[in-house]
């Protein structure tokens, strides 16, 4: 069995950073997968579209963001956006014209394999219904080299729900895992109750987990809250990634969660270079490469 | 006009705070408007041990209503007032907020129960 070890600083793919590692999947063989190792790169937060004083560079920095990792030496099997791709607006119109240059300016990605899913700001105001016409379905599932990725959508309710129908889903792919399978989920909010009177929680995430517990190799990576964040829930683990628009304080740090004052450095923002084996690694990436 | 009543009470207090209700204690009323992307008035000060009841209404589209430290959460739906009955019982700021994104703002529809000796 691994064992947590979070002390293990590496450098992945030429690329300065911390690398973090966590004793994610417990119950894998290190024996069995050494030919599955991979890594593949997190987005999150990108919120295009966005103009204020937390970022001036705003119309910049996502594409930073993809020119860093365009740059890394080793290039990941595929990379996931998790959720406000866009910076949400009432007008449908504006909507999709946000969509419609986010997808060109992450055209430019030079891994092709691009997984999507929304953020309240994508999705909540038109229920999906935008986001489903730029980057398909809300919800699915992807297998990558033995591991089970599930992607969750708790945003496009706006309440905040995974619901009933999405989790009678979830509950269904899982009854075909083996509780020993690897098990990668893929959100936008948090799962469990970070900081409820801020909103950071999914209604009915506790449910999700609860159809997750018998599963003992699974690990949720997810955005939202502009910061990296590490939680576990039992023998899960939820790692929250930076945003790449403004970070936001961490949870019950002031009284509001306003994000924070505009860095020219950028320290609180990023994308996630994640190494999956019998542990799970990562190496938080700047915008820029120094 | 339809009416919906909602009554919380707080953990571990909610049989004293019933048998008050209960003994013809009248709640006092306090209007609380919601819109893109406030709710007015923004600070809503009461008295610990008194019954109260909030009178929810949304001026211009669907918007939610939670405060988690008092297990209270109901939507509010314009034309339609959502009363929210409670009787604090500790002093303190406790936040309540919009939990149906509704906008560029909705991070920011947020107001503070105080709750005074």
């Amino acid at each position: 069995m691994q064992q947590a070890d979070r002390r293990d600083f590496l450098k992945l793919a030429g690329m300065a950073g911390v690398t973090f590692t966590a004793g994610l999947f417990p119950g894998w063989q290190a024996a069995a997968q050494a030919a599955a190792d991979f890594h593949f790169v997190q987005f999150s937060d990108t919120h295009w579209g966005y103009s204020g004083p937390a970022n001036p560079d705003a119309e910049h920095t996502l594409e930073k963001a993809v020119a860093t990792v365009n740059g890394l030496a080793k290039q990941p099997d595929f990379i996931v956006f998790t959720g406000d791709l866009t910076h949400t607006t009432d007008d449908g119109k504006e909507r999709r014209a946000r969509m419609k240059r986010f997808r060109e300016i992450v055209g430019a990605l030079s891994v092709k394999d691009v997984r999507f899913m929304p953020g309240e700001h994508d999705a909540s105001l038109d229920k999906g219904e935008a986001f489903k016409e730029f980057f398909g379905a809300t919800h699915y599932t992807f297998d990558h080299k033995g591991v089970h990725f599930i992607v969750l959508d708790n945003v496009s309710d706006p309440g905040a729900k995974l619901g009933d129908e999405q989790l009678a889903w979830l509950a269904a792919d899982l009854k075909q895992r083996k509780t020993d399978d690897r098990i990668v989920v893929l959100t936008h909010r948090p799962l469990f109750d970070l900081k409820p009177d801020w909103d950071w929680t999914t209604a009915d995430g506790a449910k999700a987990i609860e159809l997750l517990m018998p599963y003992q190799n699974v690990v949720v990576f997810y955005g939202h809250i502009h910061q990296e964040n590490h939680h576990m829930t039992g023998h899960i683990a939820h790692h929250a990634a930076k945003s790449l628009i403004f970070p936001l304080p961490a949870p019950g740090s002031q009284p509001k969660r306003a994000p924070l004052p505009y860095d020219a450095a950028m320290p609180g923002l990023g994308t996630r270079d994640i190494a999956v084996a019998a542990k799970v690694t990562w190496t938080e990436l700047p915008v820029t490469k120094a | 006009m339809k009416r919906r009543v909602f009554t919380a009470l707080l953990v571990g207090s909610a049989a004293g705070g019933t048998a008050r209700l209960l003994a013809a204690e009248t709640p006092n009323e306090i209007k609380v408007l919601a819109m893109k992307f406030d709710f007015t008035p923004e600070t809503i000060k009461v008295k610990v041990g008194q019954p109260v009841t909030l009178v929810l209404t949304s001026m211009d589209r669907i918007h939610g209503f939670k405060m988690p430290e008092f297990g209270i959460r109901t939507d509010i739906i314009p034309d339609q007032e959502t009363r929210v009955t409670l009787t604090p019982q500790k002093t303190g700021n406790f936040t309540f907020f919009c939990d149906i994104f509704c906008g560029d703002g909705h991070e920011d529809m947020s107001g503070t129960l105080v709750v005074e000796a």
